[in-house]
């Protein structure tokens, strides 16, 4: 593969990778026939992201020395971040950059060619590993919002740089309104997911760290609802009342990208619990970033004008949590499951159908607990892990649909440090 | 209890902006006294080892266009509300280019102070922000000692000197040392002094108006020591505050 990037496609490029960076730790990058794609997914997996761009937005574009096949690889995110880090400094010194990766060299190469002479050259070390593909089809969602980037950028600005979540969704007089998300507290000490807390995997599935959610009010964090009228939307097709929460954090970075490129984003989504698909088009790249909503099981989608969206802790709290189990396979990054939710008021606690294996479905006993637990009281047993907040999304590999094994497959296991 | 106020002009808003910014950086929690003609902002912080104390006081007339409340009772027409001053401020903020701003207090499971802000907008589009403070009404016990501190009969008093200049001097001194020492004389001259074990630092003032007091006293120094650190915050919040 050789790909040769030219004048201030150089920043476009790098501005991508910072994006790709907010999502997740591992880039894959993929020559394909209809561009190169940069693609990553997130640790738990509720968040992918990708880029394709398009043989003309390179000077030069080979996705495959003839004969061969193409190539694939994962790279950490850091090492490739670093040749990109600052944007400054592509858009005033870097002339050229071209990226190669040659079957028998072990390492991903980047090189920039900058002024005055100045060639920076950057031996990446990657490992193969499979196609990373997440199912999800923009066509199949009821819902679209579509506005320019600097529309959402006003439209977030009013929330903190450190809000985790937020609630989007259509309110009366088919305005499009964004609330802050917050766990709520209740009565009592409460396992809740601290904003930003480290999820720890072991044996047995995620362990949250406890937090004792205070219920002083003043401790309670601000709550903002910032409410945009539908004009400001080049396409606005949704009901009144449906609304989806997802991760804010997650979303700036397409919206940061979005905002410098000038191009509108585009939103579809479904119903909570079901992925949303935000996507950025134009002639020379495509982006997508699929992102995990929470579920209900209340099939009464939110009124976002009314009181009860002040409260909307008893349904949200509720959240299936067979997938626990499925984070067993995490070590298998080769091997990802195509997830899909159903829709309903159960729909949230059951189980994926076509592609999951039997091997994943039982989830692991704490989990099963507080599966039962949801409709009532979110507080569980002390010491369970308290019911995830999201649902995951997995990403099938292409190449083997339906089958998941039971445990690590030797063929696909890959070491867990990667040596390079 | 009742409150609901708005605040329409520009340069009020601005104005409000600025106190409550300087309210964040000094505490961060607060108390907000609301009365039928004022508002007040509170901090009293009883740190051991110092603090800053602070009673600011806002003639309700000067802000707000619209202004009305409702005491906890007719004898006691008034309320006094603990909040995250951070808050209020990040909630102003967003209203930087607001037509209108709207206050009240309000109730959605826990009493706040919600802060709506009509935001002027490029489109023809109304877009507004809502802001819900969390907030804890205090109970009238504890108003006792919410009050206006009662300033003590001073023995010197003196205008302080042009803010941009002493608060530039007092930036450099905070580099050296912990604690400045004030020195001060109904002559109007004012010392800013510092002193380590390897250097001393004083910068004299003259000629600042010393402003009447209410006994005459015979001329003489008065010094007092204070933590620089604090000193150097107020004054770069007075300048923000009341500075254009």
């Amino acid at each position: 593969m050789k790909c040769l990037v030219t004048g201030s496609n150089v920043k476009v490029l790098g501005k991508a990778v910072h994006s790709l960076s907010r999502i997740g730790d591992e880039l894959y990058l993929e020559p394909l026939e209809d561009g190169l794609s940069l693609r990553t997914v997130n640790s738990s997996r509720s968040a992918y992201a990708c880029f394709l761009f398009a043989p003309l937005f390179f000077q030069q574009y080979q996705a495959a020395t003839p004969g061969q096949d193409p190539l694939r690889c994962k790279i950490l995110m850091k090492s490739f971040l670093s040749v990109f880090r600052s944007l400054a400094m592509l858009e005033k010194t870097v002339e050229k950059c071209c990226i190669s990766l040659n079957g028998r060299s072990s390492r991903l190469v980047v090189q920039l060619y900058c002024k005055y002479g100045v060639r920076k050259t950057h031996n990446l070390s990657f490992q193969d590993c499979e196609s990373l593909q997440a199912v999800f089809d923009p066509a199949v969602c009821p819902h679209v919002l579509r506005a320019p980037a600097r529309v959402l950028g006003e439209a977030v600005l009013p929330f903190p740089p450190a809000l985790a979540e937020v609630t989007m969704g259509i309110g009366r007089g088919h305005r499009v309104i964004l609330r802050s998300y917050q766990e709520e507290a209740g009565e009592g000490a409460r396992h809740g997911l601290g904003q930003g807390a480290e999820v720890g995997w072991d044996g047995a599935g995620p362990r949250f760290p406890p937090v004792a959610v205070p219920t002083d009010s003043t401790v309670k964090a601000m709550v903002t609802e910032m409410s945009i009228g539908g004009e400001d939307f080049q396409q606005l097709q949704a009901q009144e009342g449906v609304a989806i929460t997802f991760c804010l954090k997650e979303f700036r970075g397409l919206l940061s990208f979005a905002d410098s490129a000038n191009l509108s984003l585009s939103i579809y989504f479904d119903g909570p619990g079901r992925p949303a698909i935000f996507a950025i088009k134009d002639s020379l790249l495509d982006g997508h970033f699929v992102l995990a909503t929470l579920s209900e099981p209340d099939p009464h989608p939110q009124d976002l004008r009314g009181p009860e969206l002040q409260r909307p802790a008893p349904q949200l709290q509720a959240h299936s949590t067979p997938h626990l189990d499925d984070f067993a396979l995490d070590d298998i990054d080769s091997y990802m499951i195509a997830m899909e939710t159903t829709v309903g008021s159960e729909g949230s606690r059951t189980l994926p159908s076509t592609s999951l294996s039997p091997g994943l479905q039982p989830p692991c006993s704490p989990g099963s607990h507080s599966e039962e637990e949801d409709d009532t009281e979110p507080s569980t047993v002390p010491g369970t892990p308290p019911p995830k907040k999201f649902r995951s999304l997995f990403f099938g590999s292409i190449l083997a649909p339906a089958h998941s094994p039971q445990g690590p497959s030797p063929v696909l296991a890959e070491d867990s440090e990667g040596e390079g | 209890m009742k409150f609901r106020a708005k605040l329409v002009d520009a340069a009020c808003l601005n104005n409000f902006t600025r106190v409550s910014n300087m309210i964040a950086k000094l505490a961060k929690t607060c108390t907000l006294r609301i009365s039928p003609d004022k508002l007040n902002f509170v901090l009293s912080d009883k740190v051991a080892n110092g603090g800053v104390s602070m009673w600011c006081e806002l003639e309700q007339e000067n802000f707000f266009s619209e202004f009305q409340m409702e005491g906890v009772s007719a004898e006691n027409n008034a309320i006094y509300l603990e909040l995250t001053s951070e808050n209020l401020s990040r909630a102003l903020k967003t209203a930087q280019n607001a037509r209108a701003l709207k206050i009240k207090l309000t109730n959605k499971h826990f009493p706040c102070l919600t802060v709506s802000v009509d935001l002027l907008s490029v489109s023809s589009s109304s877009r507004v922000v809502t802001h819900d403070i969390p907030v804890k009404v205090i109970p009238r016990k504890l108003w006792k000692d919410l009050q206006e501190p009662t300033v003590p009969d001073a023995d010197v008093s003196i205008y302080l000197p042009v803010l941009k200049t002493m608060k530039s001097i007092v930036e450099k001194m905070k580099n050296i040392s912990n604690h400045l020492i004030i020195e001060a004389n109904l002559n109007g001259e004012l010392n800013l002094k510092i002193e380590t074990e390897l250097v001393c630092v004083t910068t004299h003032f003259k000629d600042l108006g010393n402003p009447p007091l209410g006994l005459p006293k015979l001329c003489w120094k008065n010094v007092v020591e204070v933590d620089i650190l604090i000193l150097f915050l107020i004054l770069e919040e007075m300048l923000s505050a009341f500075h254009r």
